[in-house]
């Protein structure tokens, strides 16, 4: 389990990382936490890797005008120990806790985690119910995408050749979020066969109920969470899992009782059912 | 500090392997080693048409074509029936599994030999994959060795006649069991690293084994060397727990090459390379009939056995071990009436069979432990009633049992009543009920085997081996300086027998465990040992330390009397010295006599010195058995699937407890294992027989946070038949807790009328089944 042979350097500039990613072959690497096993397994083969951390910036979090930028290249033990100059929200750190183990924590970034789009990642569920934008570079240009349309599907974003993950913002409001997340794995540190989250800024009338680990992109439930919102009443079960089904025509019957769950899970930390 | 047989101390290899400075293959640095990686089979069953060296590395990349001179792996077996598989180092013709060594190629570091392997091409002709027992057993099967007719490496028959049992019993319980296949998974995978040494015109061959004497047999025997010329070296070795103690492919083909190319060699196994070739253990079926009584008693059991052995037969436990042994244990300590019971050791295209950590005995225990609460839910009785009535008696003792297993000693209700008063069974009921208000669910679930320990020559040679072992050898000796010296050709690989032969010295020669050394696992240095396998080595090497440290003992005494000018039967051993009163000749002394001062002893002297070999075997050849009963309370959540463990004791009796400290140690970890085989641990294949579960985030593996705090209790019935009393406990606590936890989880269940009969109980396996009942009720009958 050795990597196929590769080259390796670290520019400084923003122009820097993007030509060296017009080169053949090139990648970036982050924190290496999904990059790293793939190349072992050489699953990924790529030519050259371009480390991104010694780019200003990219391991930054600051605050300006009603928003918290987190660097793409923050990593998860870092949110986990709100090491940061400002305050973060509570729910990233509860988050950030509930990813694999420490050692991993220590190196894997929250960039990292959104580019690579595992549909069973804590992060790209997390940041949806959050309603984060992310801010891609890319070698002419600068843009801006919610991430509740970045991941398209299983290992795939809306990433373009060449672009990368910059910041990762949120209103300053999520602070005050009532908020509810729920995992369900076999092992503490395993990645998720099901996750959900639920996130309420009554002062905004903001109300988003996101499922994960479905095996695509994040899904999100507008009509429940609206309801939510408004009867301030916990569906049931029985709600929810008629339309997970009705969403999830594929899931199995294992797959759809456990989504319940920790959909029904998430939603009762802020509303008792 | 109390050092000698029962002291409660820590280990003393602890230090080094806490500091990270233990020298594993791994770490072990030889000028000029180049590092290995192995071409190996992508499919489960297919013809090699061709091998494409890379042009240019010809000389690097070996095949079987290169290796004329090499024998295969030959398992033979006196047992009828059975037959021989050829297990080439490099497959020929043909490869049988995926992850089978096709190629080895060296290269200075592992990265590049990584990438010599990926550029050979090797051409295949897909053969129809045989990944099941049933598969295997179709009439119109593939057949894995094209001169055998069908797929069978043997089969077993032990007939009895149920016939009063059946005219008798007023409770037939039928059922069908079936556990998974898994790896093994020891921290450090298998490593080897050879060289041949032109001074002492050796082939040397660090190894990570349980069993270096077996292997240099087997390497000297498939290479055509003289053992002389084959010297083995287990340095630490990072777990074993049966992986270890059969001769690999690897190990041969490698010290091949390592002699061709005249430069050291070296591979470690990966952990993909684990999950996928070194998936080879556990997978049974059993289809059970037990005839009952009405109050419980169990009068007769008929059983046929599955075991799923792969493609190969290992040596030198052969592919049929498992079944002998699955045959001979199922009714483990229970007294039977009748016993009818037919094995099929089934060759498919997987990894060759491996016995692990007690040996077909999870898997039976699991079978015969679900029985008994089967029984016991159809007769409405308490399991633990219904247990404790079928168990052997500790009046009977020692019995023989319905397949000729002599139980030497022991109580095993006892142990059983024991273990329900620890985790309170009276009060259970109640506690379930109120669990239950608060829509809770829990169960418990009791789990009672034997573990055969240190069954020597006759066993095994019933078995129909090509090796059994005989007596086993140790050396005990005084050094110049009057420090112990402790040699044995067994293995120390974790489970602490570094230290515990080390206490049993000091038992005789009353000095401190930091003054004995402890040599063990070089074929070079130690006197010959089959190894650690089978919960040998505390009652073997244990045994035969004991031996030669009481020789020791009885010379020292000869020559402290003579310095202290008494007789040998006036003085004592004391504190590193022979003492007479207040008078002592300290260890220091004696040796200095002996070994520099032969002036200071007289001439008469004993010339047989102050190094002692000494060869031991128990008194019986059939074993000292261990016993435990395990219970668990578990909760299980209908939601998710998933099963906390609540609660888990343990109540043993292996005889001496030479390191009590050790012992819970070696219950903790066997628990884990046993707890990973009930609800994690599971190699799964495709279709065509594709392991899907190659790297840790597929197999699962439990951890700490998976596991409960493990409560143990003791009983110390001491073995009339070997040294010391004592008996060994290596194995046993990995084969209970499936029966346990299972039975649990059906207890917990038991309201929807789910019962599990598969192993591991994953949330998958468990909602499965909650949503199958829950649509038999919908569906009016
Ligand atoms: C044992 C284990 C358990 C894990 N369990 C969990 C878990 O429970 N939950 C969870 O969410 N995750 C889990 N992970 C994944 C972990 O969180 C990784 O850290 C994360 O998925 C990837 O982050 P990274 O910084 O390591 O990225 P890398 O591995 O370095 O890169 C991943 C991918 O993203 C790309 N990339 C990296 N940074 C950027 C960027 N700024 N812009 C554009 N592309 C970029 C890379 O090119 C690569 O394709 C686990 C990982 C391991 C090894």
């Amino acid at each position: 389990m050795k990597p196929a042979p590769f080259t390796h350097d670290r520019p400084d500039t923003a122009a820097a990382v993007a030509s060296a990613l017009a080169g053949d072959g090139a990648k970036i690497i982050a924190g290496g936490q999904s990059l790293g096993p793939m190349m072992n397994l050489r699953l990924a083969r790529p030519a050259h890797l371009v480390g991104l951390t010694a780019l200003p910036g990219m391991t930054e979090i600051t605050e300006t005008g009603g928003a918290i930028h987190v660097g793409a290249g923050v990593t998860h033990a870092r949110i986990e120990d709100g090491d940061s100059p400002v305050t973060l929200p509570p729910m990233l750190r509860h988050v950030a806790r509930g990813i694999a183990y420490r050692a991993v924590r220590n190196k894997g970034t929250i960039g990292g985690s959104l580019a690579h789009a595992d549909p069973a990642a804590d992060w790209v569920t997390t940041l949806t119910a959050l309603d984060a934008t992310l801010h891609l570079r890319g070698r002419e240009s600068a843009r801006q995408v919610p991430m509740r349309d970045f991941m398209l599907g299983a290992y795939r974003t809306a990433l373009a050749p060449q672009e990368f993950i910059e910041t990762v913002t949120l209103r300053t409001s999520m602070r005050e979020a009532l908020w509810g997340y729920d995992k369900i794995c076999r092992k503490v540190g395993e990645f998720a066969d099901a996750m959900a989250a639920l996130v309420l800024v009554p002062g905004e009338g903001y109300a988003r109920l996101v499922v994960g680990a479905t095996g695509g992109r994040p899904l999100l439930l507008p009509d429940l969470a609206a309801q939510i919102a408004r009867t301030a009443q916990h569906p049931g079960p029985d709600v929810l899992r008629a339309a997970l089904a009705e969403h999830l025509p594929e899931a199995d019957r294992v797959k759809l009782h456990l989504l319940t769950t920790a959909l029904d899970r998430a939603i009762a930390k802020v509303i008792p059912a | 500090m109390q050092s000698g047989i029962g002291a409660r101390i820590p280990r003393k290899e602890d230090a080094r392997h806490l500091k990270g400075k233990a020298q594993f293959v791994g770490d072990i640095k030889i000028a000029g080693t180049w590092e290995a990686a192995f071409v190996r089979s992508p499919l489960a069953h297919a013809r090699i048409t061709a091998i494409h060296k890379p042009q240019g590395a010809e000389a690097r990349v070996f095949t079987a074509e290169d290796m004329v001179d090499l024998a295969p792996i030959r398992c033979e077996s006196t047992l009828p029936s059975y037959k021989v598989s050829d297990y080439p180092a490099l497959a020929q013709g043909k490869v049988r599994y995926v992850g089978e060594c096709i190629a080895i190629c060296i290269a200075p570091t592992r990265a590049e030999a990584e990438d010599l392997a990926e550029a050979v091409r090797v051409d295949l002709e897909p053969l129809a994959p045989v990944v099941s027992v049933e598969q295997a057993l179709a009439p119109e099967a593939a057949l894995l060795h094209d001169d055998w007719g069908d797929n069978l490496f043997l089969t077993t028959n032990h007939a009895g006649d149920l016939t009063e049992a059946k005219a008798k019993a007023t409770v037939v319980i039928e059922r069908e069991y079936e556990t998974a296949r898994q790896a093994m998974n020891p921290m450090e995978g298998k490593g080897v690293l050879a060289h041949w040494d032109h001074k002492a015109e050796q082939l040397v061959a660090y190894t990570s084994t349980q069993v270096p004497h077996l292997i240099r047999t087997g390497l000297s025997e498939c290479l055509g060397l003289d053992q002389a010329e084959v010297r083995v070296i287990a340095p630490d070795v990072g777990g074993g727990f049966g992986y270890k103690c059969v001769l690999q492919p690897e190990e041969l083909s490698l010290a091949w090459v390592a002699r061709r190319v005249d430069r050291p060699i070296r591979w470690t196994e990966d952990r993909r390379e684990h999950l996928t070739a070194g998936a080879n253990t556990r997978q049974h079926k059993y289809k059970i009939t037990a005839y009952a009584d009405d109050t419980g008693r169990l009068l007769g059991l008929d059983a046929d056995i599955w075991v799923d052995v792969g493609a190969y037969s290992v040596w030198p436990f052969t592919a049929c071990l498992e079944a002998a042994q699955a045959g001979g244990n199922l009714p483990g300590p229970y007294d039977l009436g009748a016993y009818a019971c037919r094995t099929y050791s089934v060759a498919t295209n997987k990894p060759g069979f491996t016995p692990y950590r007690g040996v077909a005995r999870p898997g039976v225990c699991f079978a015969m432990e679900l029985t008994m609460d089967a029984i016991a839910r159809a007769v409405g009785r308490d399991p633990l009633e219904v247990r404790c009535l079928n168990l052997v008696q500790g009046a009977a003792m020692p019995y023989t049992n319905i397949t000729g297993k002599f139980y030497d000693s022991g109580d095993y209700p006892a142990a059983a009543r024991a273990a329900a008063e620890m985790i309170d069974s009276a009060n259970f009921r109640a506690r379930q009920k109120a669990a239950a208000a608060e829509g809770r669910h829990i169960g418990i679930g009791f789990s009672t085997f034997t573990e055969q320990s240190a069954h020597g020559t006759k066993v095994f040679a019933a078995w129909g081996l090509p090796l059994v072992p005989g007596y086993e050898q140790a050396m005990v000796k005084l050094t110049p300086s009057g420090t112990v010296e402790v040699r044995s050709g067994n293995h120390s690989f974790g489970q602490g027998l570094e230290t515990t032969i080390a206490q049993v010295a000091c038992e005789w020669l009353k000095t401190d465990l930091a003054q004995v050394k402890v040599t063990m696992g070089d074929t070079g240095l130690t006197p010959y040992s089959t190894g650690a396998y089978a919960s040998r080595g505390m009652v073997m090497a244990g045994g035969a330390v004991s031996k030669a440290a009481e020789e020791l003992a009885r010379r020292l005494k000869i020559h402290g009397a003579h310095l202290l000018q008494c007789k040998p039967d006036e003085v004592e051993i004391n504190d590193c010295a022979v003492t007479n009163g207040i008078a002592s000749a300290s260890f220091a002394e004696i040796a200095s006599a002996w070994y520099l001062h032969p002036d200071r002893l007289p001439d008469d002297v004993n010339t047989a010195g102050l190094e002692v070999t000494e060869g031991y075997k128990p008194d019986i050849d059939t074993g000292v058995f261990t016993y435990a009963t395990h219970a668990a309370i578990v909760e299980v959540d209908p939601a998710t699937g998933r099963t906390t463990i609540l609660d888990y004791v343990i109540f043993e009796d292996c005889g001496r407890r030479v390191n009590p400290l050790i012992l819970d140690g070696q219950s903790y970890g066997g628990a884990a294992q046993g707890i990973g085989t009930a609800l994690f641990e599971e190699v799964i294949y495709d279709a065509a027989g594709q392991p899907l579960t190659s790297t840790l985030a597929d197999y699962i593996l439990p951890g700490p946070a998976e596991l409960p705090h493990f409560r143990l209790g003791h009983a110390e019935t001491l073995s009339p038949y070997s040294r010391h009393g004592i008996k060994g406990v290596g194995e046993g606590a990995a084969i209970a807790p499936a029966g346990a936890i299972v039975n649990a989880i059906n207890d917990a269940l038991s309201g929807y009328g789910v019962e599990l009969t598969q192993i591991p109980a994953t949330p998958h396996r468990v909602l499965s089944a909650l949503l199958d009942a829950q649509d038999k009720q919908k569906v009016p009958a």
